[in-house]
């Protein structure tokens, strides 16, 4: 029996599971892995945060590929939101998680555009405000 | 001699062009939906060809598949430049199918999600494959800041594509061209109004200079 869920939900949890994808872990992976990687996260309603982001060429691939994902009874595509990790400061909760501060990587969290109302960035922290339904 | 001038001959003009080294640049015009990419395709086709290249629409996605204008020659200061325009979908992470039901019944709607989708994902291709030039039409009374157009930009400079980004919609009261040229520093700005037709004169001396 799964732990932490609410029960009173017949839809399963009441809450939003968060992929953190740390850079190294990007650094090892082919671009369509990446890509894989996260839409698969964003298909299973998760929000997916990468540590250093994609390249533009990435980026790039990811919308060709949400497009040709999209389909009228589920999947409306993607919300994406990108900023320099410099600005975030070293001292950023990520930054800690991760332990890692690399000013170049930018920060990327991508989520499923039908869930997602905003995505909220503050100087320390990435807030996700997922809609309940 | 003879043969030479006989298979020259034989060989369209489409052929020589293809072989020469004034190829038509490909200039895609890029940007969110509704900033006027469409009314700019077909006033610069208008103005130089006779004819225009597409439906313009206040109806989200109403342009879904790439269009081509080829070759649009234009003239500035007695030299002519001539270019392909491609006019895109535009470009954005999601399509809502929700959005196409009101006006039409369920099965168009789903045929036309799908065009729209696959219009984006074709004019992304376009972006890494097919064009030499980029114009990124934005609407001046709209903020330009968005993930969408940031992440756009970004693209295009990866790609080392000569970009020229115009301001559109100058004749609306809340225009602001200095937000968009504070936005994107880095690239020429050219204010116009494409529905009205002005300030056309500097958009097609910069086309000229940017795409010749
Ligand atoms: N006020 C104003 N409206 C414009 C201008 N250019 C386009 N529009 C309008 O904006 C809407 C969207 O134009 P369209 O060319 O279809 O945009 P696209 O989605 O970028 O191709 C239409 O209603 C146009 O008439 C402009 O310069 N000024
Ligand atoms: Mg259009």
């Amino acid at each position: 029996m799964p732990k932490a869920t609410n029960t009173d939900d017949p839809e399963g949890p009441d809450g939003v599971q968060i992929d953190l994808i740390s850079g190294e872990r990007m650094a090892e992976m082919a671009t369509m892995e990446k890509i894989r990687m996260i839409l698969d996260g964003v298909h299973d309603g998760n929000i997916v945060i990468l540590e250093e982001g994609l390249t533009p060429d990435e980026e790039s691939r990811l919308i060709e590929t949400t497009m040709a994902e999209i389909n009228p009874d589920g999947f409306n595509g993607i919300e994406i939101e990108t900023y320099p990790k410099s600005e975030a400061g070293d001292s950023s909760l990520l930054g800690r998680i991760m332990g890692t501060n690399d000013a170049e990587a930018k920060l990327t969290v991508i989520g499923p555009a039908n869930q997602i109302e905003t995505l909220h960035k503050d100087e320390t922290l990435i807030s996700a405000l997922v809609s309940r339904n | 001699m003879g043969l030479f001038t006989e298979l020259k001959d034989s060989i369209s003009r489409a052929t020589d062009r293809l072989f020469s080294d004034q190829d038509p640049k490909r200039i895609g015009i890029y940007g969110p939906p509704n900033a006027g990419k469409t009314t700019l395709a077909n006033r610069i086709a208008r103005d130089w060809t006779g004819d225009a290249i597409g439906t313009e629409s206040h109806v989200p996605h109403e342009t879904r598949r790439a269009r081509r204008k080829e070759n649009v020659e234009i003239e500035r200061n007695g030299k002519s430049v001539t270019i392909d325009i491609v006019d895109t979908p535009g470009v954005t992470t999601k399509v809502d199918y929700e959005e196409f039901t009101g006006e039409m019944d369920e099965e168009d709607a789903i045929r036309r999600s799908r065009e729209a989708t696959e219009g984006v994902a074709e004019a992304m291709h376009w972006l890494r494959e097919d064009v030499d030039g980029v114009i990124y039409v934005l609407d001046s009374a709209e903020d330009p800041i968005t993930q969408v157009n940031t992440m756009l930009i970004g693209i295009i400079e990866s790609r080392d594509l000569p970009v020229l980004i115009f301001a559109n919609k100058i004749d609306l009261d809340d225009a602001s061209v200095k937000r968009i040229e504070d936005a994107f520093p880095q690239h020429k700005t050219v204010p116009l109004s494409a529905k009205e037709g002005d300030n056309m004169d500097e958009v097609y001396d910069n086309i000229a200079q940017y795409f010749g």
